[in-house]
């Protein structure tokens, strides 16, 4: 097990290299200028060329990949062209809000994504079955900034009961420890924050569940008609259990390995920022930042968030790996 | 043997499946009764509603489409379809339990052997978690599986599959059912490790005092366990008698013709003579006998009359014309 965690995170570093490459080429390509959208519009041409030459962008490709990869294997992720700031320390405080966002929107996708697909599939053709598969797959089609923006619409400007952007009302004080608000907010006891928090967590968790809980339920369902049908699930009747363990035990456990893939793959892509619902209730996670950091060309930050994220990435589908052992006690890693 | 109540008494049982192509009648008016103690064979070919009549007797049949349109399950006197689901949960592992064709497929490959047996002794009986492990490995000492208290603990795939067998046999025991039925247990098994397991089921008959409905169609394996045979065709009885009377004295074509087509040992190699022809689709029977397309001795009347089970010795049931009283009558 140890020795395969171990390979798993070598291949982390072909991964990684490839991913720089791809991030630094990727922004290089797009048209744009960051001495200009520092400088803005009415800098001279000289003033232009200083800043460049300062911020080492006339180098060739070459020579500024190889500064880029030198300062990361030294473990310096750079500092920001904007904001002049470490982005090792922006992301400090940048990472645990998309994270917290995440797994909020995980734990609503997983439980009701589970629960519906369960259901569908245990009631197979009944009104229940059609009307959350039907569900489901608006779920799935749904563009998120659409429903971001009718959820801030509804919730925020007609009936005023959600707040529509940020982590936090202002003037609501809370001492951060780990930057999660909820867990900070627990931990000081400051119920009055974790009531605003938990406020500000919901449109944008709800949103960001949205089409993970589609596909669980999806995948869900089929894993577990495929499932029901097996021979031990005849086994388990014939022995006489109850038709909730039968379900939850027997059937469940055996229909959520292919759900944990889906899992772990949108838990990755979530944790990676969710760039679109981060930009539109304001969340000051990962997404916005690297958001930001394009539109304003910060190279550096972008080129150094991606890779962060891939490495998340990565990390998170080795977990998810290491916990399909959990699940069936047939799978060998060696 | 007259005066034993039976155990079990299966009263013109019809389970029908209801499919958008038509009715399959997969069990029409099957009749018969096990004795405590006594081992009953199912024998048939695939199709023949062997183990759709071991389903309905557990209530475990698939519905829908499956519904059991007429007939009685008499067990201890008490008519199982009249049960509750409830009622049934508690007779289904405890009263009457069952072992299944494939060992590979029927136990659940993420639990553990333990875990799949203590949840079924605890399903029944108001014991602890620490009894029902002991019983547990106390049956897969049973069963004959070396080193159990370690052994308990192992996942199926961890097992052969002669010796997943016998764990599903030793579940099936967990709470001493007074009827095990076992579905074409050793189909899926090697030659010599279905002779241990036939071993075995007479070995845990005797000392457990249960009684056995083997499902085959293996009519070796019924001479070497049953005490009496049910023949079936079709969802229908052909024959119903015991062991020694079906192989010295059968008389329904069918039974015959299945006797015909076992392999023999003998100097002069004679050739099998297999029954023409396949069982009829159960979804659209030809009127009258559903064994006459394939009968060697059909006759007229076979195509238009349905014969009933007739009693035409002590103990032995038919259901073909050539041996009804009545047929003279009819085909005159």
């Amino acid at each position: 097990m140890l020795k395969y965690i171990t390979s798993r995170l070598l291949m982390l570093i072909p991964v990684l290299i490839g991913v720089s490459i791809l991030a630094f080429s990727l922004i290089h390509l797009v048209p744009g200028d960051p001495a200009r959208s520092i400088l803005g519009e009415k800098a001279t041409a000289a003033q232009l060329e200083a800043l460049r030459n300062e911020l080492g962008l006339n180098d060739p490709y070459v020579v500024q990949y190889g500064r880029f990869l030198g300062h990361i294997l030294q473990g310096d992720l750079g500092k920001s062209i904007q904001s002049k700031e470490s982005i090792g320390v922006e992301l400090i405080q940048k990472l645990p809000a998309t994270i917290e966002l995440a797994i909020f929107a995980m734990v609503i996708a997983i439980v009701i994504g589970v629960l519906a697909g369960v259901i569908a599939a245990v009631k197979q053709y009944s009104w229940f079955d059609n009307i959350s598969m039907t569900v489901s797959l608006f779920g799935v089609s749904l563009p998120i900034f659409w429903l971001g923006l009718m959820m801030i619409w509804i919730f925020s400007v007609t009936f005023n009961i959600l707040p529509p952007s940020g982590r936090l009302t202002t003037g609501v004080e809370l001492n951060t420890i780990t930057n999660f608000y909820l867990l900070d907010s627990i931990l000081t006891g400051n119920w009055v924050a974790l009531k605003d928090a938990f406020l500000h967590l919901l449109m944008p968790g709800i949103a960001l569940a949205t089409i993970p809980m589609a596909i669980i339920a999806r995948m869900t369902r089929s894993s577990m008609l495929e499932v029901m049908r097996q021979d031990y699930i005849r086994t388990a009747n014939a022995k006489g259990l109850r038709k909730t363990i039968i379900i939850f035990q027997h059937a469940l456990k055996n229909a959520s390995l292919p759900v944990l893939t889906v899992v772990g793959l949108q838990f990755g892509l979530l944790l990676g920022g969710a760039v679109l619902t981060e930009s539109i209730f304001s969340w000051p996670g990962v997404g916005r930042y690297v958001y930001l950091a394009v539109l304003g060309r910060d190279y550096p930050v972008v080129q150094s968030t991606i890779l962060v994220i891939a490495a998340i990435f990565v990390f998170v589908n080795l977990i998810t790996d290491i916990l399909y052992k959990y699940l069936d006690p047939r799978i060998k890693y060696e | 043997m007259e005066s034993v109540k039976p155990l079990l008494e299966v009263k013109n049982l019809h389970t029908h499946f209801f499919t958008k192509t038509g009715v399959v009648r997969a069990v029409d008016g099957v009749n018969f009764d096990v004795k405590p103690g006594e081992t009953l064979g199912i024998v048939g070919e695939s199709g023949s509603g062997k183990s759709i009549t071991a389903m309905s007797i557990l209530g475990l049949i698939p519905s829908p489409p499956g519904r059991i349109v007429d007939g009685e399950i008499l067990f201890k006197g008490e008519d199982l379809l009249k049960k509750s689901e409830n009622q049934m949960r508690q007779i289904r592992g405890k009263e009457i339990s069952m072992v299944f064709q494939d060992p590979m497929t029927s136990l659940n490959p993420v639990f553990s052997v333990e875990k799949q047996m203590v949840e079924t002794v605890l399903a029944h009986e108001k014991v602890t978690k620490k009894q029902a492990r002991d019983r547990a490995i106390e049956l897969l000492n049973l069963v004959g599986i070396p080193d159990p208290s370690k052994r308990v603990k192992n996942y199926p795939h961890e097992f052969s599959g002669g010796m997943r067998q016998r764990v599903m046999i030793a579940m099936a025991l967990a709470c001493n059912p007074s009827l095990l039925i076992a579905d074409e247990p050793t189909t899926a098994l090697d030659v010599t490790i279905q002779a241990q397991i036939l071993e075995l089921f007479k070995k845990m008959q005797k000392e457990l005092d249960m009684a056995i409905i083997m499902i085959t169609h293996d009519l070796g394996v019924v001479a070497e366990v049953c005490d009496r045979v049910l023949v079936m065709y079709a969802g229908k009885p052909a024959e119903f008698t015991d062991t020694k009377k079906l192989f010295d004295q059968g008389k329904h074509p069918y039974t015959l013709g299945l006797m015909n087509s076992i392999p023999k040992i003998s100097p002069n190699k004679e050739k099998l003579i297999p029954i023409t022809g396949l069982p009829p689709n159960l979804g659209d029977l030809p009127k009258g006998c559903s064994f006459a397309p394939r009968c060697k001795h059909v006759m007229d009347s076979c195509l238009s009359i349905d014969p009933t089970l007739q009693e035409i010795d002590e103990n032995h049931f038919v259901r073909c014309l050539l041996y009804e009283e009545s047929k003279k009558a009819v085909t005159t």
